[in-house]
């Protein structure tokens, strides 16, 4: 598909047809979820009516069918991030538990008491706590690379605070309160050419642009299949497959082991070693759904068209008395995050759900950003693929209209 | 154009977001608990004058939305001259009031602040209007630590 129809999109999508007390939907909050298509829907449907049951155990039919589909979802993700092997492809419920998971293995196995672990003052609380936790375990010491008013890290400090003691950098691709696309392959090169391994939070990053993790040459990729137009509870570590082998298992339990007795346990080879128990089949085969939909599409083009759209929205906003923009960076994704003088974020939020606009209004999860723009929270409009220029100007006028009746 | 949300954003509440009463440190207070609500990022520093048993001033600082900023400014007002037991009383009729559990409530009772009684419609924003009065009961028990929300 070589042009871009954003109506024909829509229509895939059942939920934009919904009516917010008694309004169209306008859905802006795509940077906390993403709609589903109805491929993936359906794929979900089809799974638990004709094809499931438990994977890797059975010998019976539909075992056998499970199984080969959730093992195609693997292949795809691998082929979509462009990694090396299926093998390093690792299922776990989202970006939050894959950073959790490098974190307590690989953290814990090669970071020690006095070494660094570099992150970015724009991370979310899930590429900020499990570090501190392991900092706490370890003794290791967590470092922040400061950014500027205009949301970007600044490059010469982050480069200076790699130093002989850090082990582990850890940045977001892409900011979600404030849109900023870091310079992974900078960050990366940089890092590297000092021995330091690299993981990037790519949960903002995955559903915007096309990733690939040889060309960007990152250590570790983590992302959650629910910002992908994927169902929520399942996301992905993508890890080099010589890092993953050294690394120790995280949980124990079924599918992760080749051999048990109760004097010791032989882990099974990757992927596997990392996924044990059952885990969610059905959401595994549908991220595999919303991959194939958005290969369709090509994420090229879902970049260009949101390039546009967040082109208009920043244009349209900077036209409001009293709006100011939270985040202008270079190298930004379609999110716009605002503040409006003396109306907080959730009188917005409210006010424009009442007109059907759902954005999101808070501290994004990331309140060490709120703390350094020196506001209690943002409201924030995300926008996906599926989003219009005229949706851009209910939001608009919707922002005009509460600015008058707050007065 | 904001026609289903009139319940909610009363004139009153507007006037006292636009202008919050009782909004200034109190030197010499005999109570100050700061209240905090960490899913909106709501901060607010409740001060008291006792007298015995009674409020006799009260004031407040902080920054909030409009809910919020109007539940602590009417709070402010209504609670001087009032008993601790009193405080306590209109703390568990605001507190019915908003979070809908009692089937007839008293808005009379409630006097002014019957005007919050619209967020009971929207269980997102019940806590904007209770975290004054979380922090005027912490306030009252004269507990140090702040109190939150969550």
């Amino acid at each position: 598909m070589s042009s871009f129809d954003v109506n024909k999109i829509r229509q895939d999508f059942p939920i934009l047809a919904e009516k917010i007390r008694g309004k169209d939907l306008v859905y802006l909050d795509n940077a906390a979820t993403c709609q589903k298509p109805q491929a993936v829907i359906d794929s979900i449907v089809q799974l638990y009516s004709h094809d499931y049951a438990n994977i890797h155990r059975g010998v019976h039919s539909l075992s056998v069918r499970s199984t080969d589909k959730f093992e195609a979802a693997r292949s795809k993700v691998k082929s979509f991030i462009n990694a090396n092997s299926d093998k390093e492809i690792i299922f776990v419920r989202g970006a939050t538990e894959a950073i959790n998971l490098v974190a307590q293995t690989y953290g814990k196995a090669n970071i020690k008491a006095g070494d660094e672990i570099l992150i970015t003052a724009m991370e979310h609380h899930s590429n900020i706590v499990p570090w501190q936790m392991l900092c706490e375990q370890t003794g290791a010491v967590l470092k922040v690379a400061p950014i500027n008013l205009k949301g970007e890290l600044i490059y010469s400090e982050f480069e200076q605070l790699l130093s002989d003691k850090t082990k582990l950098v850890s940045v977001v691709h892409m900011s979600n309160a404030l849109g900023t696309i870091n310079p992974a392959k900078k960050i990366i090169a940089a890092a590297h050419a000092k021995g330091i391994r690299v993981l990037l939070d790519g949960a903002q990053a995955i559903p915007h642009m096309a990733v690939d993790v040889q060309e960007l040459d990152c250590d570790f990729y983590v992302f959650s299949g629910h910002k992908l137009y994927g169902p929520s509870g399942i996301g992905v570590l993508y890890g080099k497959q010589s890092l993953l082998e050294a690394m120790p298992p995280y949980q124990g339990g079924g599918d992760m082991i080749r051999k048990v007795t109760f004097e010791e346990t032989e882990y099974n080879v990757l992927p596997y070693k990392f996924e044990a128990g059952t885990p969610a089949i059905a959401d595994v085969i549908a991220l595999g759904a919303a991959i194939d939909y958005l290969v369709a599409i090509g994420m090229e083009n879902i970049a260009a068209y949101e390039a546009e759209l967040l082109d208009y929205a920043t244009a349209k906003a900077k036209q409001i008395e009293g709006l100011t923009i939270i985040g202008e960076a270079e190298e930004k994704g379609a999110i716009l995050s605002f503040t409006l003088n003396k109306i907080h974020p959730h009188d917005i939020g409210t006010m424009l759900d009442s007109l059907g606009i759902a954005i999101r209004a808070g501290h994004h999860c990331a309140m060490p950003v709120m703390d350094f723009y020196g506001v209690p929270a943002t409201a924030r409009a995300s926008f996906a693929m599926y989003n219009t220029k005229r949706e851009i100007d209910v939001l608009m006028s919707g922002i005009q209209s509460l600015i008058e009746v707050f007065g | 154009m904001f026609e289903d949300l009139r319940d909610l954003y009363q004139e009153v509440i507007f006037d006292h977001n636009r202008n919050p009463r009782n909004f200034r440190v109190m030197e010499n207070a005999d109570r100050q608990v700061e209240g905090f609500n960490p899913l909106c990022g709501d901060r607010l520093t409740l001060f008291l004058k006792m007298d015995g048993d009674v409020i006799t001033d009260a004031s407040f600082q902080g920054s909030g939305c409009a809910i919020s900023t109007a539940s602590v400014s009417l709070m402010t007002e209504i609670v001087k001259g009032k008993t601790e037991v009193e405080a306590e009383e209109l703390f568990t009729k605001f507190h019915e009031m908003t979070t809908g559990k009692e089937e007839h409530i008293n808005l009379e009772a409630l006097g002014k602040l019957a005007v919050l009684a619209g967020v009971r419609e929207y269980p997102a924003r019940v806590k904007c209007a209770t975290l004054a009065w979380h922090t005027l009961e912490a306030a009252l028990k004269n507990e140090a630590s702040a109190v939150s929300t969550e």
